[in-house]
């Protein structure tokens, strides 16, 4: 591995966002002056290198719009032989399912981050309950 | 800040949610990077060594399979080293890597009997469920102790 003494990380930056598409953080990315290595992906991008470098990059991205913009750390860097799919003979690689569906409901969270300082829960509705199968019947028939 | 396991143990959005209120998630990636890049464990597909089966004992008894006793291995010192867990149910996903139900029936077992600020939620599938579920997790977090207590 790239080994040596220096921390390196490797993160995830996935993109939910209406005014921020995944090429506007990766240019945000190239521009820094810092020593990152970046590979863009369907869901944002993956930015390796020194912890510091790469934290620091990822708080600007973040901030282009906070509650659209997700991070998370990743274990294998990108291109690792024993994850990428150019090696494995392709196929999603391992992970691949679990981040999909995540992703499915981040639309999901960004609205409620969106709306957390103003939500209340004590004016949260409360759900129907289920309606029995005979009452059921009976709207059936009742308009019939 | 505190440090907080999350349950899935790679989860992308309570790892960042973690992080966005001010702590430290304590995932299963962090471990996985420090195992790869540790000198000697660099047999691909394999990630783990002989050595993690004997670690995860601790966890988990002999007659388990190696895999629940490796995953433990890497899982079971996170819940030791927690300050509080965020516990996620009815994740649909828990299938693939993440998929061992033995293990996380014990990861969550393990993270239940410490005695430790715990909060437990389901995924959200609409949106008011979505506004309940951030909620909760930032309602949790800012309630922990920001500051390192100097242990």
């Amino acid at each position: 591995m790239s080994g040596e003494d220096v921390d390196e990380i490797t993160k995830i930056v996935v993109i939910d966002s209406e005014s921020v598409l995944p090429s506007d953080a990766a240019m945000k990315i190239y521009e820094s002056d810092v020593d990152i290595t970046i590979k863009e992906t369907c869901f944002g991008t993956m930015v390796t290198g020194p912890r510091e470098s790469v934290e620091k990059v990822v708080a600007e991205v973040r901030a282009l719009d906070p509650n659209h913009v997700f991070v998370k750390q990743r274990g294998f860097p990108p291109g690792d032989k024993r994850r990428c799919r150019a090696s494995r003979g392709g196929g999603p690689r391992p992970g691949f399912h679990y981040l999909r569906n995540e992703v499915a409901t981040l639309p999901i969270i960004s609205r409620a981050l969106d709306e957390y300082e103003t939500y209340n829960p004590a004016e949260k509705k409360e759900s129907p309950d289920k309606i029995s199968p005979s009452k059921l019947k009976d709207i059936i028939e009742s308009e019939l | 800040m505190a440090k907080i396991f999350i349950y899935p143990t790679n989860s992308l959005i309570l790892s960042d949610l973690v992080e966005r209120f001010g702590h430290k998630p304590l995932a299963m990636m962090e471990k996985i990077r420090e195992k790869i890049t540790t000198v000697g464990v660099d047999s691909p597909p394999l990630n783990i060594t002989p050595e993690d089966p004997k670690l995860g004992l601790k966890y988990a008894s002999v007659e388990v399979p190696a895999g629940v006793r490796g995953r433990m291995s890497i899982v079971g010192p996170l819940v030791d080293e927690a300050d509080a867990a965020i516990i996620v149910l009815d994740s649909a996903s828990a299938f693939g890597c993440m998929g061992c139900a033995r293990t996380n029936e014990l990861t969550k077992f393990l993270a239940r009997q410490r005695d430790i600020p715990r909060l437990e939620v389901k995924y959200p599938r609409t949106d008011e469920e979505g506004k309940d579920f951030v909620y909760q997790i930032a309602e949790f977090l800012k309630s922990l102790p920001k500051e390192e207590d100097g242990e």
